[in-house]
């Protein structure tokens, strides 16, 4: 029998439910935002990095422009914690979304700290970014090393009931090293994942193109590389993985739940089409009604062989 | 569509001032050998767009691709009675390549209105404009704006040739006096146009500055609003992400009142800011 209801768009995140499975990407959404689009609509908003000292961030430019791709150098520019509590989450107050604290720091005590210091009821989770230098390691990335990611993850785990989710860094030889590393730490899902480090060259200048010189890669020609490396965690650990990297609709927003994610995040195309995140949640809902599926969550890993396993060569005699 | 009835009323958060506004092609012409003039119709909320705000352009793609980002493009023309806005750009790149070939009846995807715009003090009685290149498409709709408040405009425009003045006409429709100086006869040069504009504020007293385009007229207009002790601002560009103030990268230090500096955002703390929060560049 056919019915009419609309699909059930919610999906479980640890011990979160979201009333669908897309938010934005730590960095890519502000206060602004609210000015364009309903962020009541999405799953969760997720809010930009912050860290316990006041950052100013890279020199410029801070952008490169690519096809389909661009780099960033920004820096965590952070105004602190305080900030936090008492201008941004105010901000979202009006929008009926769960707010997710990114959090980051120069050394694994400080996230824990950080952690600790922004246990607030207006939070509905906290992202651990772990991408940025760990200034006790000569500045390689916490999450580059899998006993700094563990250090970190547990510290923030101890230091708050606020459930914990770590954004993975894809530039590492084996991902999935650093997901098992996140669930046996304790946190309740991973981002899959934060951008590819890269760099831009002007010939004609004979110069950088970033004033950081090095910058992250993001945009919809890193998605089949995201995409993988989701699919590679979703099978490596039991925690929900979000699914992160060139989405730019809710097509690609299937695509990764297919490959495995419970949920996405929308980055770079908040930048050039502010309705994608909404336009997402309609594609999505559509998509589950043409499938015939009664809710979004049984998307999520419901990728099909494209051969049939294989079968025992049959027996000549 | 589907049935969105599990979302909330979008009245959920503020409403929505910031649109992607679908603009209408009405004209899209050069107006000298470097610059183009686009006319476009467009929605309520893009009409209300004020002096010194911008919209951020979906430029079509050309031979060359789809510019990945948008553009961001001061307003150049403001008109609610005819339902249209205008922009007066330089086809220097491939974003503005591919507004070139944009042709009367095709759609132009602007977001905005965005930034801060002009903040004329409340009982302005004459204000100076000046600018060069593609900066003078910005003062067009100050003039406008100083009109309607009911103050004079003296609008000094800068170009490296006469031919390449531009926006005379737009500023005098506006009711703005035109004077133009040039680099080809000398006239531009700081040393020449500083004792001519301090002849002006002699005949009658400036009592606000604004500038956009040239690091030079930026330095100029700040030493005259100190000496002057007026107020003064200017609009300044950075390469944009995403035009809302949302990733940071169109930073620019500005000067603090206790000393020291900090970074802004030029698209939303901005794009004009005060002549003493400015630098030079």
């Amino acid at each position: 029998m056919v019915t009419n209801s609309a699909p059930d768009l919610s999906v479980r995140i640890g011990s979160l439910t979201l009333k669908n499975p897309v938010m934005p990407a730590s960095g890519t959404i502000a206060e602004g935002m609210t000015q364009v689009i309903d962020m009541g609509r999405l799953g969760a908003i997720v809010l930009k990095t912050i860290t316990p000292d006041l950052r100013q961030g890279t020199l410029p430019p801070r952008v490169a422009e690519y096809r389909d791709a661009t780099l960033f150098s920004i820096g965590i520019p952070s105004k602190g914690p305080d900030y936090l509590l008492e201008h941004t989450l105010p901000a979202y107050a009006a929008c009926d979304a769960p707010l997710v604290a990114s959090v980051s720091a120069d050394t694994a005590e400080d996230f824990g700290k950080l952690a600790a210091y922004i246990s607030d009821p207006r939070i509905a989770a906290i992202e651990a970014n772990i991408s940025c230098p760990n200034l006790k390691a000569d500045g390689r990335a916490f999450g580059m090393d899998p006993e700094a990611t563990r250090e970190v993850l547990e510290r923030m785990v101890a230091a708050t009931r606020i459930p914990v989710w770590a954004k993975l860094t894809p530039n590492v030889g084996d991902i999935t090293v650093f997901a098992r590393v996140a669930e046996e730490a304790g946190c309740e899902a991973v981002i899959v994942g934060n951008a590819i480090l890269g760099m831009a060259v002007d010939a004609e200048a004979m110069r950088p193109r970033l004033g950081n010189v090095m910058g992250g890669l993001t945009g919809p020609a890193v998605k089949p590389i995201l995409l993988r490396m989701v699919h590679q965690c979703a099978k490596a650990v039991q925690i929900p993985v979000i699914g992160c990297g060139g989405i730019t609709g809710g097509e690609d927003a299937v695509e990764y739940m297919l490959a495995g994610a419970t949920a996405v995040q929308v980055g770079t195309a908040n930048f050039i089409r502010p309705h994608t995140m909404t336009e997402a949640v309609d594609w999505i809902a559509d998509y589950c009604t043409r499938h015939g599926l009664s809710a979004a969550r049984e998307i999520t890993g419901a990728l099909r062989p494209l051969h049939a396993p294989a079968t025992a060569p049959t027996e000549t005699v | 569509m589907p049935d969105t009835a599990l979302s909330p009323a979008p009245e959920a958060c503020a409403g929505f001032p910031i649109e992607e506004a679908l603009c209408e092609i009405v004209s899209n012409d050069a107006v000298n050998a470097e610059y183009r003039l686009m006319i476009a119709r467009a929605p309520e909320a893009a009409l209300r767009a004020r002096a010194g705000q911008f919209f951020h352009l979906l430029c079509p793609a050309t031979e060359a691709g789809q510019p990945f980002l948008r553009r961001p493009m001061s307003i150049y023309r403001i008109d609610p009675a005819r339902g249209e806005i205008g922009f007066l750009y330089k086809v220097t790149g491939k974003g503005t390549r591919g507004l070139a070939t944009l042709r009367p009846g095709e759609m132009l995807n602007a977001l905005g209105p965005l930034g801060r715009g002009f903040t004329l003090p409340a009982d302005t009685r004459h204000v100076m404009i000046l600018g060069r290149g593609v900066g003078l498409a910005t003062m067009a709709p100050l003039a406008r704006l100083a009109a309607e408040s009911g103050a004079a405009v003296t609008a000094v425009l800068s170009a490296r040739s006469p031919e390449l003045v531009m926006s005379r006409g737009e500023l005098e429709a506006a009711g703005a006096r035109v004077i133009e100086v040039v680099d080809t006869d000398g006239s531009s040069a700081p040393e020449e146009m500083e004792p001519r504009l301090a002849a002006l504020h002699a005949e009658r007293a400036f009592d606000y500055i604004a500038t956009c385009g040239s690091n030079r007229l930026f330095r100029l207009a700040r030493g005259l609003a100190r000496s002057w002790g007026i107020p003064g601002e200017i609009a300044l560009e950075q390469h944009m992400g995403c035009g809302l103030g949302m990733c940071y990268a169109c930073v620019i230090p500005v000067a603090l009142p206790g000393g020291g500096e900090e970074y802004r955002r030029v698209c939303w703390d901005g794009p004009v800011f005060t002549l003493e929060e400015a630098k030079g560049w």
